[in-house]
């Protein structure tokens, strides 16, 4: 009997391949391995709804315990793997047990990127799981004083949103960039963020190095800004991005490159490993640098190719990228992916709160669309991208264009 | 307790006891149906929650937002006149009873 599969992390990417790979039929063993306790849980939610109890932690799982069961996959929770020995093929746990596979699955995902300076005072936070989020809203509820967020990605975003509009709190938003959303939004929508973030009474600092986070009087912490001016803050978020987790693929010397390196088919450079999730690097059609995404379509499109590998009925990864974020009452979505250099072409007005963005490439080929609250606009723009129709840029502008005019065509 | 009939992809049908409060999709995860895969965990950001719903209880469901409305456009299987997104219809005692039909696909 073959050894089957072991997948390394059980959350987004992890958990849905197990899934896939049974709906595909797959009937080896599948052993899931999580460093988390508890099941496995959406992340999402843990910076927007969990945070104001809007979402219940019963609706957080990703599937049901009765899940897990009835597809006869091994969930080991609260175990790490210590060692990935590829010449062996066999994985050693945190328990002391070694387990071959045929196939090994690194779902290892990321995690925050760690604070440069010296031991951080009480209350600084970092957002990845429940426990934090459990954490962060137990924090928020108990102090009057100022938080600072240190970050303007969109977690960062999303957690200043949520504890300014639910626990009302004064908000400080530190980046170090000159402007929020610096990798994930066009520089047009960060800038129409912003505003949302100062019209709610959120305090912006861009271009704006933090130099030390040191405990202040009692329960206060000061962060210490590039100009040595100092916030006093009861409560400090670092928001400050993520870095892949790939020490033990490194170790097991499989090339790594800010993310471990696979294929179109999310193949490392070992035949029988896969990686997928915010931990991969992989290859993007019409693009001469590889891309490492942290959303959750990538997560489980990238998990449903390495299972159509391992089932011998192997589709390339070709998804076009998606993400939303809800903060301050709008959603945002995008499809495709933002690069410096691109042309945009607003479509609506930007005053009505529902508008979209359309990023060309030089050579006049639509890349990205961003939507704020157009959700009908986004679904379109997805299967847009997918077929590679673009409009050009006036029909993109015009909003009496019929854009769904183009599909089918 | 309402109880909710789930029509799966293979034919088979799952009645389930439901809580008031919780939502379709929810109650599907929970319950461990198949084909509804909610990647988005309930944001209404990703129609992977699509369901067809009983005609005949259509009264009892909740509004169509703009926004449910809008991102069942793109759904993957057929969009019906009982299509909704499981994510935002919440359960209430009046459903009792209800068929939900799970689509041929999700993307
Ligand atoms: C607060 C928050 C909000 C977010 N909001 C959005 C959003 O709105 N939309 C969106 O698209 N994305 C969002 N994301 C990003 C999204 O959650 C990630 O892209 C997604 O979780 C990636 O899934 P993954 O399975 O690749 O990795 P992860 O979720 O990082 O999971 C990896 C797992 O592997 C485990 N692991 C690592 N090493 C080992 C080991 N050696 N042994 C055992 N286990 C190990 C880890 O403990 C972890 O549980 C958000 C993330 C956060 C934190
Ligand atoms: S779960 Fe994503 S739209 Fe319903």
């Amino acid at each position: 009997m073959s050894a089957g599969t072991v997948i390394i992390g059980a959350s987004h990417a992890g958990v849905t391949c197990a899934a896939a790979l049974r709906e595909a039929g797959y009937t080896d063993r599948i052993l899931l391995v999580s460093e988390e306790e508890g099941i496995p849980c959406h992340r999402p939610p843990l910076s927007k709804g969990y945070m104001t109890g809007a979402v219940s932690a019963d609706s957080l799982p990703l599937k049901s315990a009765s899940f897990y069961q009835e597809d006869n996959i091994d969930l080991l929770t609260g175990v790490k793997v210590t060692a990935v020995n590829p010449g062996q093929k066999n994985v050693v746990l945190s328990n002391g047990k070694i387990v071959s596979y045929n196939y090994l699955v690194l779902a290892t995902g990321s995690k925050p990127r760690p604070w440069h300076g010296a031991d951080l005072p009480e209350h600084v936070y970092t957002l990845r799981t429940v426990q934090d989020a459990s954490n962060i809203a137990r924090r928020a509820a108990s102090l009057s004083g100022a938080v600072v967020v240190i970050g303007g990605g969109y977690v960062g975003l999303e957690l200043a949103a949520t504890l300014r509009t639910h626990f009302k709190k004064e908000v400080h938003i530190v980046e170090m960039a000159p402007r929020l959303l610096r990798r994930a939004a066009s520089a047009e929508l960060s800038e129409y963020v912003a505003e949302l973030h100062k019209k709610a009474g959120n305090f912006l600092h861009l271009s704006c190095p933090v130099k030390a986070i040191n405990a202040g009087h009692k329960t206060t912490i000061d962060v210490v800004l590039h100009d040595d001016t100092v916030i006093n803050a009861e409560m400090v978020i670092l928001g400050t991005g993520i870095v892949p987790e790939q020490t033990l693929a490194g170790e097991a010397g499989l090339a790594c490159q800010d993310g471990i390196v696979v294929d179109k088919f999310c193949k490392t450079s070992d035949e029988f490993i896969f990686a997928i999730g915010d931990c991969s690097r992989f290859p993007v059609a019409h693009h001469a640098q590889t891309l490492r995404l942290e959303c959750v379509q990538n997560a489980m499109d990238q998990a449903r190719v390495a299972a159509s590998v391992i089932v011998g009925e192997a589709k390339e990864y070709a998804a076009v990228p998606w993400f939303w974020s809800d903060q301050l009452g709008v959603k945002f979505q995008t499809a495709g992916i933002i690069e410096d250099g691109m042309t945009c072409v607003v479509r609506g007005e930007k005053s009505s709160g529902k508008y979209a963005l359309f990023h060309f490439y030089s050579n006049g080929r639509l890349g990205a669309v961003e939507t704020i609250n157009q959700p009908a606009l986004h679904m379109l723009a997805r299967r847009l991208l997918a077929a590679e129709i673009s409009p050009d840029m006036q029909q993109a502008g015009d909003v009496q264009f019929d854009l769904k005019g183009l599909i089918g065509k | 307790m309402p109880e909710l009939i789930f029509h799966q992809r293979d034919g088979s049908v799952r009645k389930v006891d439901a809580k008031s409060g919780v939502s379709v999709m929810q109650l599907a995860i929970q319950a461990n149906i198949r084909g509804i895969d909610a990647e988005c965990g309930g944001a209404c950001a990703c129609a992977t929650c699509h369901v067809y719903i009983d005609e005949s209880y259509s009264d009892r469901l909740p509004d169509l937002t703009d926004e449910e409305s809008e991102m069942l456009e793109g759904v993957a299987a057929e969009r019906r006149p009982n299509s909704r997104l499981a994510c935002q219809v919440m359960v209430d005692d009046s459903m009792d009873g209800m068929g939900i039909e799970v689509p041929d696909r999700q993307f």
